[in-house]
This record gives C-alpha cells, structure tokens and sequence, in this order.
C-alpha cells in the first residue's frame, strides 16, 4: 500500500481544499468512495481484471496534482483548429483536470435546452439533475474508478432535452498541458433524454514531454430511443498513461455507438461497460489500436445484457508491431431471464514483430436459452501467400504490407458515422502506419508547440 | 523470351525441381502437363520469385536478364504474369485501390507518372469487358465470396490490366464450368500477339482445345520428361500418364 499512501495522505490532508474547489454533488460522492479505496487500494496483475496492467506499479511516481484549481496559461482554441469540417463547430477543452471555460467558438448554436459546460458548474447551477445521474453508472468497485471519485472536482457535462437532436459532433479534448510530471482526474457526464440525439468526438493529446497520467470517467445516460455516438480517439505519448472509464446505460430502444480508436499513446486502459436496461436496446461496441515501441493497450469490456431482446456487436482489433503489448478482455454478460439476446464479440489481432505480445480473453456468460450469441479471438501475422500474391502484381513487399493493414482495421473504419470525422480518421492511421506521427490532430495550426509532424 | 537452364529448387529440405530446361519464344504458346506432384505448380512459383522455394541451381533467364536475384514485384514489372491456380482471397482491398496501386507501380518502374483518376477508371473499363468481369465484382473486396469462375475471370482481367510479356496460367481451367472456361479463354485469346508468350499449366486436354499450344511438355518428378506438338496432349488426354512414367522408369 506504499503506492496508496502519497494518495491517502493527500485526501486526508487536503480535503477541504478539493471540496472547494469542485461542487456539493461531487463532494457528496468522496467519502464512500475514499472508504473503498483506502480500503482496498490500486488493482495490481494479481487483480483479474487488471491481469495485464499493472495499476498500483503504474500510480507509483510522484506525479502533481492540481487540487486548487490553478489555470494553466494556454488557449487551446489558438492551437487546436481540427481541420474536420462540421467537426470543429461544437469545441470543448478538458484542460488537465479542468473544464475550459473560456470564450467559445459560436459558430453553431446549440438546440434549446441543450447544457453544454464544466460538470463543476453545471452541479453548481443545476443540483437536482446532476445529483439524479452523477456516480449512478460508475462503478467504485474498480478502485481506479473510486480513486477518480474521491479526487475529480471538474470535467464536461452534456445535456440533451427529450427529443432534441444536435447534428453537429460535439468534440471534447482532454489535454494534458504542465511543466511538470502530473496526474489529472476528472469526470464527464452525459446525459440523452428520451428520443434526443447526439454524437460526440473525445479525443486525448498530450503537449509537453512531462510523464503525465489521466484518470477519467464518464458517465453517459441514454434514455428511450436516444441515439448516441461516443468516439474516442488517443494520440498522445510514449511517456502519457491514459486510463479511460466509460459507463453508459441504455433505454428501451436507444442506439449507442462506441468507437475507440488508440493511434499513439504510451499506456493505455480503456475500461467500458454497457448497461441494457431496457429492451430493444442496440449496441455497437468496437476500436483498435495500433502499437509500436514499446506501447501498450488494454481494452477491457463489460456488457451487460439484463432485459429481453437487446442486441450487442462488439469488435476489437490490434495491431502490434515492435515490444508494444496488446489485451483485450471482453465479458458478455446475459442476465436470466434475457430473452432473445443477440450479441456477437470478436477480437483480431496481427503480430508485426516476433516481441509484440497479444492477451485476449473473449468471455460470455449466458443465464438464459433462448439466445444468439458467439464471440472468438484471433491472433496471427499478415498472410504470407496473400502478400505474395500482391507483390506478383508489382506491389512492393512494404506495400502490399501496408495495403493488408489498411484493409485489417477498415471495418472497423466503417463504424464512423460521421463521414467528415471517419476520413480524417482513415487519414491520419494512413499516416501512422506510413510511421509518421500523430501527437495531434491534423489540422492543428501550432505546430511548434505541438510537434506535429503531419 | 524465357530461357530456363537446368534448374534445381527446394522446398524446405526436398528437392522439387531437378534439372528444368525450358526455352519459351516470343509469341509462342507452350503447355506444360503433368500427373499431381509432379512440380508443375512449383515451376510457376520459382518463376514468379515465390519466397518459399529456395532455387539451388541453375539459371532463369527473361529476355536475356537473370532474374533469379530479382524480388517477386520487380519480376512482375519486366513482365511475368502469375494466373494463380487458388488466387487468394483479400477482405478490405477493393479491386480498384489494388489494381491502380500495381499499375502505377508498373508504370514507376518505366518511368512513365502515375495514372489519373479519370485515365485509371477508363482502363479499368476497357479491360473488364475482356472477361466480362462486371461491376458489381469490380467494386467488391479482391476475390472475396467470389465463386471459382470469377476468380479466375478476375486473374485475366488483372493479366489484361497488367500487359505481361510472359503469362503463366497455372490450372486456370480448374473449378471452371464450360461457360466460364470459354470466358477466360476468349480473354487470353484476346490478349496473345506475336510478341508476348504463354505457359499453360494444366492437368486436361480441355483447356487445350481453347488456347492452343505450340509445344507440349510432360512435366513428370521435377523434369520435363517429354516435349512434342499440340497431339501429345491429345494423345495424354487418351492414353493417361502411364505409359510416359513407365517410360521414365525404364530408362
């Protein structure tokens, strides 16, 4: 519990000084959750669902935190201009662990009775509505999670009235931008009232060489028939951990979306659970991530199937080159008396390089009969007689090899719905696997400060 | 065109090929027949520069060039063409993005710019119509849920795209009902002039009596055990392989 102490101390000491500076809803949360993980702590390998990423070893350095609020001089705005056309419109910073509050772009007014802003104001100014969701989906069972709990004063908050569609991608970065090593916390809530639409961008970049973790949660709410679309890209660094807590529960008939892509990080967890809580309810579940060096990805999923005739479609892929490390953990749960469930899982992986390391776990446990479900793993290298076959054409060997990768992770593509966004996206793993890097978006106007190399 | 001097290559530790001397003139049609195992296929795969065979001697020769040094691509830029007798199936590659990245490659390797979008698509329509290969394959992924008959339809076409000098077609009549066989054989047909050459790779006469060879080969444990005109395939069409091993066997 060593790892825990410079934690536990912290909170202890510095309670009143995190309460201050979040909000009432928040600070109602910290003690429970602060119970759960003095008690237990960090999961380590020894944690089943941590087998492959070490937490506790992970939180060890001495990273700074940010309890008191302090804004860093920066404006986002003047570096990020996301070249995605109908993408830039909607814009929000996570600065850290703070909400970017700051002057918006206006381009695009949002429906009424649309809340886009900070959680911490948006607990401030609306209670009774942040109270009925906040901590509801999250689980702090996961002792990563209740961490986040007991620390996060801030994050984004998204409000969608019944009925309301908004057309535009709202897009969220989450930045990491310090001089020196740091640990940001924060917590995103979203909130889709019944039959309201909408879609959102999360993308995570780092600017400065500093070790920099990120522990962030987010809640979604999707209620009868909403459709939502949760796409998350990461591009950071190799020195950037990057875990990733996203809760979501579905209504009768709501359609939901995730789609997360891993181009460049350092140490990634992306931690997602789906609730299907009413029937009808259709999940499309799917990412990848492309490894090289010595990064590493764990993806684990939890599907819960608690109610008659929802239907899941999960779909991983990887691919590894170098000593980077790929897992996957995937659980698909049919609770009794769930009916007509439909779910498929299916993890695929490529092994570039003889030292990159796949781990998979594709998992169902079904309580119930009448049901269509499968899942299946693979991992294997780029077909050798398919690369001949290509080269026997006149395509260079590198080629042929690139044209196989493209086409490995395009299905993957086709669950971007948001055509602007899957071109830029397409685009930029072209350049990630022609090995340029990728530490932002295309389309950043600073590229100094970001040492883009687009 | 294609001069093979007493070529010997293995597969892993076992020596397939034992000895090939095979001379192909421009223009000319050669057939090469053989029971199974013979190495007929692995003939068409050390030509092509397949990476699983080791060649250990001998010389291939392509319009005076030794090749053998060659990767398989570059192979394919001076001008050899593989039919594949099982084309490989490649979910995620449409045909289009795979074939306008190989003819620019072809064309890079002249010297000549790439295609534009506008040149490359009318190309692609001239040459389907050699194969009747339509749209609706054309735009799918490269020979994925295609039937055997449109594989090999999808071979010619690329063959057609590509304009080889030499063209090996290894059992391109396997898996093809009587419709598609004259299909693909028109396509062939259509594509000979007096200046590229061709080696058909079959089991059966019937092929045979769609693209008609010049000079027939037996093929028979790693060495062209016979070689004679176009009634030798008709003769092993009647007559079967036994009399050719019994033949090899007592000398």
């Amino acid at each position: 519990m060593q790892t825990e102490k410079q934690y536990i101390d912290l909170f202890l000491d510095h309670r009143g000084l995190i309460d201050r500076h979040s909000s009432a809803v928040l600070n109602e949360h910290r003690d429970e959750a602060f119970r759960i993980f003095r008690e237990k702590g960090f999961p380590t390998s020894k944690d089943e669902h941590y087998l492959y990423t070490n937490a506790s070893h992970l939180f060890e350095p001495d990273y700074g935190l940010n309890l008191s609020g302090i804004e860093f001089p920066i404006d986002p705005y003047s570096i990020f201009r996301c070249g995605v056309p109908g993408i830039n419109s909607n814009l929000y910073f996570v600065i850290n662990d703070q909400f970017y509050n700051h002057s918006q772009p206006t381009s695009a007014k949002l429906p009424e009775g649309v809340i886009a802003c900070g959680l911490r104001e948006a607990a401030d100014r609306y209670p009774d509505l942040v109270r009925r969701y906040y901590g509801r989906a999250a689980d702090n069972t996961d002792t990563t999670v209740a961490f986040n709990t007991s620390f996060a004063q801030d994050g984004f908050f998204l409000y969608v009235p019944k009925g309301v569609e908004i057309k535009q991608t709202i897009q969220l970065i989450n930045l990491m931008r310090a001089d020196v090593d740091m640990l940001a916390q924060s917590r995103n809530l979203i909130i889709l009232e019944e039959g309201s639409k909408a879609s959102m961008l999360v993308c995570a970049h780092a600017l400065d060489a500093h070790r920099f973790f990120a522990n962030r949660v987010t809640e979604v709410f999707v209620g009868k028939g909403a459709r939502y679309e949760h796409y998350k890209l990461e591009s950071t660094r190799a020195d950037m951990t990057n875990f990733g807590h996203l809760y979501v529960q579905q209504h009768a008939h709501s359609d939901v979306l995730i789609n997360e892509v891993t181009l460049q990080n350092g140490v990634t967890r992306n931690n997602v659970q789906v609730d299907l809580i009413g029937e009808h309810a259709n999940l499309n579940l799917c990412g990848m991530s492309i490894n090289d060096g010595k990064q590493h990805t764990d993806t684990s999923t939890l599907v819960r199937h608690l109610v008659p005739n929802c239907t899941t479609n999960e779909l991983y892929k990887y691919v590894l080159g170098d000593q980077s490390v790929g897992a996957f953990s995937g659980l698909i749960y049919v609770a009794d008396g769930a009916s007509g469930t439909k779910a498929i899982q299916t993890n695929r992986n490529i092994c570039l390089s003889h030292d990159a390391h796949m781990y998979t776990k594709p998992h169902l446990e079904i309580h119930n009969d009448d049901v269509i479900c499968n899942h299946g793993a693979t991992v294997g290298q780029l077909d050798a007689d398919t690369i001949f076959y290509l080269r026997s054409r006149g395509i260079p060997e590198a080629e042929a090899k690139m044209l196989l990768m493209f086409a490995f992770v395009a299905d993957v593509e086709e669950f971007i719905r948001v055509p602007a966004l899957k071109d830029t996206i397409k685009m930029m793993i072209e350049h990630r696997f022609r090995g340029h890097e990728t530490h932002n978006c295309t389309g950043c106007t600073s590229q100094e400060a970001c040492q883009t190399k687009l | 065109m294609l001069e093979i001097k007493n070529l010997h290559a293995n597969i892993g530790e076992k020596e397939i090929l034992k000895g090939i001397n095979l001379t192909v003139r421009d223009g000319e049609v050669h057939a090469i027949m053989g029971p199974n195992g013979s190495g007929k296929s692995t003939l068409s795969a050390v030509i092509t520069g397949h990476p699983a065979y080791t060649v250990t001697s001998g010389e291939i020769l392509f319009n005076g060039k030794n090749i053998l040094d060659l990767p398989p691509e570059d192979r394919s830029r001076e001008g050899i063409f593989l039919s594949f007798q099982y084309p490989v199936e490649i979910p995620g590659v449409s045909i289009v993005n795979f074939m306008r990245t190989a003819v620019n490659e072809h064309r890079k390797y002249k010297g000549q710019p790439p295609l534009s979008a506008g040149e490359f698509l009318k190309l692609m329509r001239e040459k389907k119509e050699y194969v009747e290969l339509d749209n609706r394959l054309a735009n799918r992924s490269v020979n994925e849920g295609f039937s055997g008959g449109e594989k090999k339809r999808n071979e010619i076409f690329q063959m057609a795209m590509l304009e080889p000098k030499l063209s090996i077609l290894d059992e391109t009549d396997s898996g093809l009902d009587i419709d598609a066989l004259r299909i693909v054989a028109a396509g062939v047909n259509r594509l000979k002039s007096k200046d590229n050459s061709t080696i058909v790779i079959t089991h059966y006469q019937r092929l045979l009596d769609y693209i008609v060879p010049d000079i027939v080969h037996v093929l028979y444990k790693g060495r062209i055990v016979k070689t004679a005109g176009k009634e030798l395939a008709l003769e092993l069409e009647e007559r079967g392989y036994d009399w050719i091993k019994k033949e090899v066997e007592n000398e």
